[in-house]
């Protein structure tokens, strides 16, 4: 009644009582979720970093400062940060899943990539907790 | 499910449950995966240099002295289009999957989107690309 994935074929005619998970239905569901999410916090920053008020021109720690003095930009950013890494990050589980010919390549690929994501994770969250605008006094 | 009975090629080899297969939806679906891939990239890149705020006010300004590069400055338009892209595309997959027309909409969806994505890259790369066009061709 299944296949080589494991799945049951759509009209067999008897499924698997339980199924034993439904990960990747809510995987499905969160892409779609953090999606409509990630099109307000990433065209919005696209926008104020590239076009508005001289875009990439101006800038510099000074800016950084300036935004990050307010917590409604720090949340943004983290927000943004958690959203983008974990839909990208599990889309590109997807696209491992696709190309991966064995599974030996497919499991050290996605360590690969679980292990970026948590640095980088880590990392930004760090560093906008941590930030300091007077770091060289 | 609604997308099998919306779909044009209904009854091909695998059983007509291919909304996209050989059509133009699936280069959209090709297009939706290179440049989630290359965002995804891009963002590895872009944490580490953000993270140089906490090196030294120097540090962080020479290294984003680069975004500022007339050849890096492309990039990001390219970069830009290409989250633009995922973006707009990302909504039309959303209302292939939840909008009870999405599917038989599916193809108009994307001229919009194809023609949003161009209304907006217009301006867009006007203003990302003034700057340093008139600085190297504008004789200041
Ligand atoms: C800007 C708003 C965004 C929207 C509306 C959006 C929407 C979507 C949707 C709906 C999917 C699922 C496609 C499917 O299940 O067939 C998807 C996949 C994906 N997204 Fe996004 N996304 C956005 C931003 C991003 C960002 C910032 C990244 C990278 C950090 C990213 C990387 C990916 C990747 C790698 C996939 C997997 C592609 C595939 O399996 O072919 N997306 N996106
Ligand atoms: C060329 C285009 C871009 C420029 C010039 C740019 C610029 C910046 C700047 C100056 C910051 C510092 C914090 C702030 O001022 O808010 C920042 C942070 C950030 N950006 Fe971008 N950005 C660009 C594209 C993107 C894209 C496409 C994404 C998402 C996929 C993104 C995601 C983030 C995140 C998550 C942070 C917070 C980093 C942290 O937590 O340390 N940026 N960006």
């Amino acid at each position: 009644m299944t296949n080589a994935l494991g799945l049951a074929k759509p009209r067999a005619p008897r499924r698997p009582a339980a199924r034993r998970s439904n990960f990747e239905l809510y995987s499905w569901l969160f892409m779609r979720i953090s999606g409509m999410a990630l099109v307000v916090l990433v065209l919005g920053h696209l926008f104020i970093m590239n076009i508005l008020d001289g875009g990439v021109h101006r800038i510099n720690f000074g800016f950084v400062a300036g935004r990050w003095a307010s917590p409604f930009w720090q949340m943004w950013d983290l927000a943004m940060l958690w959203l983008a890494q974990i839909h990208g990050g599990n889309g590109l589980r997807t696209v491992i899943n696709d190309y991966a010919r064995k599974d030996a390549t497919r499991f050290w690929l996605k360590i690969l990539l679980y292990v970026s994501m948590v640095l980088i994770i880590s990392l930004g969250t760090f560093v906008i907790f941590t930030f300091d605008p007077n770091i060289t006094d | 499910m609604a997308s099998t009975t919306a779909t044009e090629r209904e009854g091909t080899s695998r059983g007509g449950g291919t909304l996209y297969r050989g059509d133009l939806g699936m280069w959209s679906w090709v297009a939706h995966r290179i440049t989630g891939v290359l965002t995804f990239f891009f963002l590895f890149a872009h944490v580490i240099d953000t993270a140089l705020v906490r090196v030294s006010p120097q540090t962080y300004d020479s290294v984003i002295e680069v975004y500022k590069n007339p050849v890096v400055n492309l990039m990001e338009l390219g970069l830009v289009g290409a989250v633009l892209f995922h973006a707009l595309n990302g909504i039309r997959i959303m209302l292939v999957d939840f909008w009870e027309k999405g599917p038989r909409f599916q193809r108009a969806m994307l001229w919009t989107t194809l023609a949003v994505w161009v209304v907006v890259m217009v301006p867009g790369a006007y203003f990302m690309l003034e700057r340093t066009l008139s600085d190297l061709f504008g004789g200041k």
